[in-house]
């Protein structure tokens, strides 16, 4: 493909603005730009069919299935988009009075209202922009606490080993240190180690429950109840909340403070790595610490972000939540497992899942045995997916995994689907034991071959420049 | 793989050269093939101090970070500044390509041997 | 109720059956029977489509829609070119997860690469990165990668955003580093005192281009006084200011940062927005996020991958500077859009007839008794007059349609874009001198 650039013909535009119709100002001495900025000159004829050929190289929820593993890629609905795209939303100046702005304060509150009851918090902030900013958020209500009692000594996180990587970069990020402990066998937290980490410079837990393998931790009261013992605060990661929303809740397995992810859980749409945004909810006692804009809102709070977040993904959210109501969470969260636990077992026999037991949301491939009897790897089967017009599955992770994929496949995918998948994966798996040569050099019919990510790493070339 | 007898090795995988006072410090052939390809060296400054047990700098490959552990304690006296345009000396030279040599000297790890080095790696390759 | 789940309830009983159960309960086995909620969630009941569209749009139509905004402050009402709304919401561009997977994602791996490039050639930079949340995040996680072993302390102008330097005061409680405040003068940064702050502990000093109160700063001397002290210097720039402004590469500046909200977001009550940031090739694996570059494929084609990775949390985990994963990818590509459908000459229309219209408006303020420019420096789209009866002013504003100034301290906060007409800009100024007279 042509980049924009190589497409711009000098001279070329559009008519977008009126002539000015007041006099000019001269940009005051010294202050004037030097050189025009080397911007594309196009019409709109180019625009639309160069993002147009974009568009048509990338894979999206529409295009076909995407079980990539801890990302929940359920359908976006339409609806949402249209909400968000409401004059009445997208015309609100943050700053407004607050007579003219009620109707954003009601989605807010509502959402708010809402979410506090599926996650069995108090108090919520709308104001981090993700899932790893709003483990910042969370992670400093924790800071605030400790701090504000005068509870100095308090400097350690303890992080399981089979969190994701956003979890002890946070709490780094908030001046912790990071204690990491080794998961059972099962993939669980160990209590023995959790014991023996836990002491009186305990901050507190970070943990994602339903776990990164994809099982609830049965010892989840006993967890948070030693480390409230120990003088620290509970965190829930709520990356996998789609297991269990309207289930069971996060504030009931004796949390304090959780982010969730409504573009994973409450289907706003990712637009290829983001606007996403991170709800954080807390307990009672830590709503004091929830961080609001010092323009809106006046000084005295933290704040992670300007003005109140990225308020059209919650609009998005809203709506999804209304639509679905009280019926239709807990039964998105049961068929979000019952298709995890489907998969699994149409796959099982071929390729085998490193935990063989029920599942939640998702479930992890074990392929180093497979790896060894065939050479190929679960990059290779990864990348052969992409022939078949399915999204891989998360490649590597958890790490306590050796050759783990990890497969999410959600509950807005049909049973057509999850069998065509599993028959694809058998596929697979034949090929690999007759011609692996064919596998580590797939894709073969994708928009290119395998990238060289050494050479994009040893001379980053992150621009485009003129020839 | 390659542990040469006149080394010293740490077992963070680093290999020490003793050049009269000064210590000659990179990182052992095992070290280079379980990274893959280097991309990227964090090299430290002439003049820093180094604390054996502790990073100095650390290498990238496209999908790992590791520390590089000083085996000793010292001033750093030169930086092999070549390795910032050419990272790749470090997979395909691990032992002629030195990362920092070090001065004044007032503390070392224990090091193994090239045989006890290479058992080390047998167990955990 | 409404449901996205595809499946019938037959289909489900046959699967439950397939994997040996009888019952949706056995699948949460592993959940403690004191915890399993026994009743339904406090959330109303589903609703169809039609239900909710009507719902939501009732919240929608209870806001004021104006058809006027005279208001900025970090928010700004420029106009969005329609192809710009539009090509955004194609499904593709939508749905998809950030690029993992190279081989099925090029098309948002070129969009983001073709945006690090305009943003480099709007700010003079060398380096940008694929976005982070907004422009006061950019700026906090700017103060962060200017920090190193030696120089920890941060300095802001007093003259920046309030929720940018509560932002980077946030990041910088997070990481137990000190934040200190640079005050202003006249408006703008005092360039005095901030050469007495500028000790040997200090890491970066950040600057906003135009300021808060819509002042251009000596962005230069800034810059002189900031190196001469050894540390770095941080700009935030007004990306629609930048097509006619000095570029932070030509102040001087180690990173630009930025709200990119202006380039083709609606002010959509505060977000999603756009951080930008850019560096220069020396510091460019200090910086955070997503990054995308270029290289070749197994057949030796050009392509794009997500690159530099070992500089982010999925592999350096807690000694990542920043635990950023998710961007504003989506609004990236929309401001990549904005550019290109705008072009260069059209982005400097916008940024001159905003420009223009901002001191018409000042004109016409200042024309009325009692009202005057708080501050003597040059301003680019925003100004600050102290005016009487200020809240009884926007007040009427307001009954006809028009968003008037941000009441701040010790005045009002005025804005205007191109999209202001002569005619509306009249009307406003109309309206205030009423009520001023009255």
């Amino acid at each position: 493909m042509k980049l924009i650039f190589e497409k711009s013909v000098p001279g070329r535009g559009m008519s977008l603005l009126p002539p000015c119709d007041v006099d000019l100002v001269a940009m005051p001495a010294g202050l004037e730009r030097e050189t025009m900025p080397q911007l594309p000159e196009m019409s709109e004829t180019d625009i639309s069919r160069h993002y147009t050929e974009l568009n048509q190289h990338v894979h999206g929820v529409n295009c076909g299935f995407y079980p990539l593993g801890s990302c929940t890629m359920k359908y976006n609905p339409r609806i949402d988009e249209e909400m968000a795209a409401l004059p009445g939303f997208t015309q609100i100046h943050p700053l407004a009075p607050a007579d003219a702005t009620e109707g954003c304060r009601e989605v807010l509150d509502t959402a708010k209202r809402y979410l506090c009851e599926v996650s069995g918090m108090d108090d919520m902030t709308f104001q981090p922009a993700a899932g790893a900013h709003g483990e910042f958020t969370g992670v400093l209500l924790i800071k605030q606490y400790h701090d504000a009692r005068g509870d100095k000594k308090r400097t350690k996180i303890i992080v399981p080993d089979s969190a994701h990587g956003t979890n002890p970069a946070t709490a780094a990020m908030c001046g912790f240190e990071v204690v990491n402990i080794a998961s059972a066998p099962n993939g669980c937290v160990d209590l023995e180690a959790l014991k023996a980490a836990l002491g009186d410079d305990t901050a507190g837990l970070m943990l994602t429950n339903p776990n990164t393998v994809g099982i609830f931790d049965e010892n989840i009261l006993e967890i948070t109840r030693l480390v409230h013992e120990a003088g620290g605060l509970c965190y829930y990661d709520g990356a996998n909340l789609n297991a269990v929303m309207g289930v069971v809740r996060p504030g009931d397995m004796g949390f304090d403070c959780i982010h969730m992810n409504l573009h994973k859980t409450f289907a706003t749409p990712h637009g290829g790595g983001g606007p996403g945004a991170g709800a954080v909810g807390c307990k009672a006692f830590l709503a004091e610490y929830l961080p609001k804009s010092a323009l809106m809102d006046g000084p005295g709070r933290l704040q992670v972000r300007g003005f109140a977040g990225n308020f059209l993904v919650v609009v998005k959210a809203l709506t999804y939540i209304m639509t679905l109501g009280r019926e239709g969470i807990p039964e998105a969260a049961r068929n979000a497992v019952l298709n995890a636990n489907y998969l699994m077992r149409k796959i099982q026999g071929t390729f085998e899942p490193a935990f063989d037991r029920i599942c939640m949301h998702e479930f992890v491939l074990d392929l180093s045995g497979f790896k060894k009897e065939t050479g190929v790897s679960a990059l290779d089967v990864a990348k052969s997916l992409i022939d078949y017009g399915m999204h891989p599955p998360t490649m590597y992770f958890p790490l306590i995994v050796h050759e783990a994929l990890m497969l999410e496949p959600t509950e807005t995918e049909s049973r057509e689907t999850l069998d065509w998948a599993a028959e694809v994966f058998r596929q697979l798996y034949e090929l690999a034991h007759k011609d692996p040569e064919f596998m580590h050099n797939a894709p073969h019919n994708a928009q290119i071959g395998r990238p060289d990510e050494v050479r994009a790493a040893r001379n980053p070339v992150l621009r485009w420049q003129k020839s | 793989m390659n542990f040469p007898a006149e080394l010293k090795y740490s077992k963070s995988h680093e290999w020490v050269k003793m050049d009269g006072d000064v210590a000659v410090i990179g990182i052992s052939d095992f070290a280079q093939d379980a990274l893959g390809d280097v991309v990227f060296i964090n090299l430290p400054g002439e003049g820093d101090s180094v604390t054996a047990g502790e990073a100095f700098g650390d290498v990238e490959s496209v999908k790992a970070v590791s520390d590089i552990i000083s085996p000793v304690t010292g001033v750093i006296c030169a930086v092999n500044e070549d390795l910032a345009d050419a990272p790749e000396n470090l997979n395909s030279d691990p032992y002629g390509a030195w990362i920092i040599k070090v001065e004044n000297i007032t503390g070392q790890e224990d090091l193994l041997d090239a045989a006890a080095y290479e058992a080390l790696c047998a167990e955990e390759g | 109720m409404g449901s996205y789940v595809p499946s019938t309830p037959a289909e489900r009983q046959e699967m439950l059956k397939a994997i040996g159960l009888s019952d949706y309960r056995e699948l949460y086995r592993d959940v403690p029977e004191s915890m399993y909620l026994d009743h339904p969630l406090d959330v109303p009941a589903g609703m169809s489509e039609l239900e909710v569209s009507r719902a939501v749009s009732a919240m929608a139509a209870k806001n004021k829609v104006f058809s006027t905004i005279l208001r900025g402050a970090g928010a700004y009402d420029h106009y969005i070119p329609s192809i710009v709304k539009y090509i955004p919401a194609k499904e593709e561009f939508l749905t998809a997860y950030t690029p993992y997977q190279a081989e099925m994602s090029q098309g948002i791996l070129q969009s983001i690469f073709e945006y690090q490039t305009m943003i480099c050639e709007l700010t003079g930079m060398d380096v940008s990165n694929a976005s982070v949340y907004d422009g006061a995040t950019a700026a906090a996680e700017a103060a962060a990668m200017c920090r190193d072993r030696k120089r920890k302390v941060t300095l802001v102008s007093a003259a920046a955003h309030p929720d940018v330097i509560n932002t980077i005061r946030t990041y910088c409680y997070g990481a137990g580093e000190e934040l200190r405040i640079v005050p202003a003068k006249d408006g703008k940064t005092d360039l005095d005192a901030l050469k007495e702050m500028l000790t040997p502990d200090v890491a970066s000093f950040y600057v906003q281009q135009p300021n808060f109160n819509g002042l251009f700063e000596d962005a230069e001397a800034l810059g002189e006084a900031v190196h001469a002290a050894g540390a770095m210097y941080v700009m935030g720039c007004n990306p629609i200011a930048l097509a006619i402004m000095k570029t932070p590469r030509d102040c001087g500046a180690d990173v630009a940062v930025g709200e990119g909200q202006p380039l083709g977001m609606p002010i959509g009550y505060g977000g999603p927005y756009l951080g930008f940031m850019v560096t220069t090739t020396k510091h460019m694996r200090k910086l955070p996020g997503r990054i995308v570059g270029e290289t070749v494929d197994s057949k030796g084609e050009r392509a794009y991958v997500l690159s530099l990775q070992a500089r982010e949390q999925h592999i350096r985990r807690e000694k990542a500077s920043s635990n950023i994963c998710s961007n504003e990818a989506l609004c990236a590509l929309t401001a990549g859009l904005y550019m290109a459908t705008m072009g260069p000459q059209g982005m400097a229309d916008a940024a001159r007839q905003s420009m223009a219209k901002a001191h018409y408006l000042a004109d016409a303020l200042c024309a009325i008794p009692g009202i005057a420019l708080k501050y003597p420096g040059e301003y680019f789209d925003e100004f600050v007059v102290e005016m009487p009866k200020a809240d009884e002013a926007l007040k009427a504003l307001e009954e006809a349609g028009i968003l008037g100034g941000l009441p701040v301290e010790g005045g009002v906060l005025w804005c205007a874009t191109e999209k202001a007409s002569r005619e509306a800009l009249d009307r406003a100024a109309a309206i205030v001198k009423e009520v001023c007279a009255g």
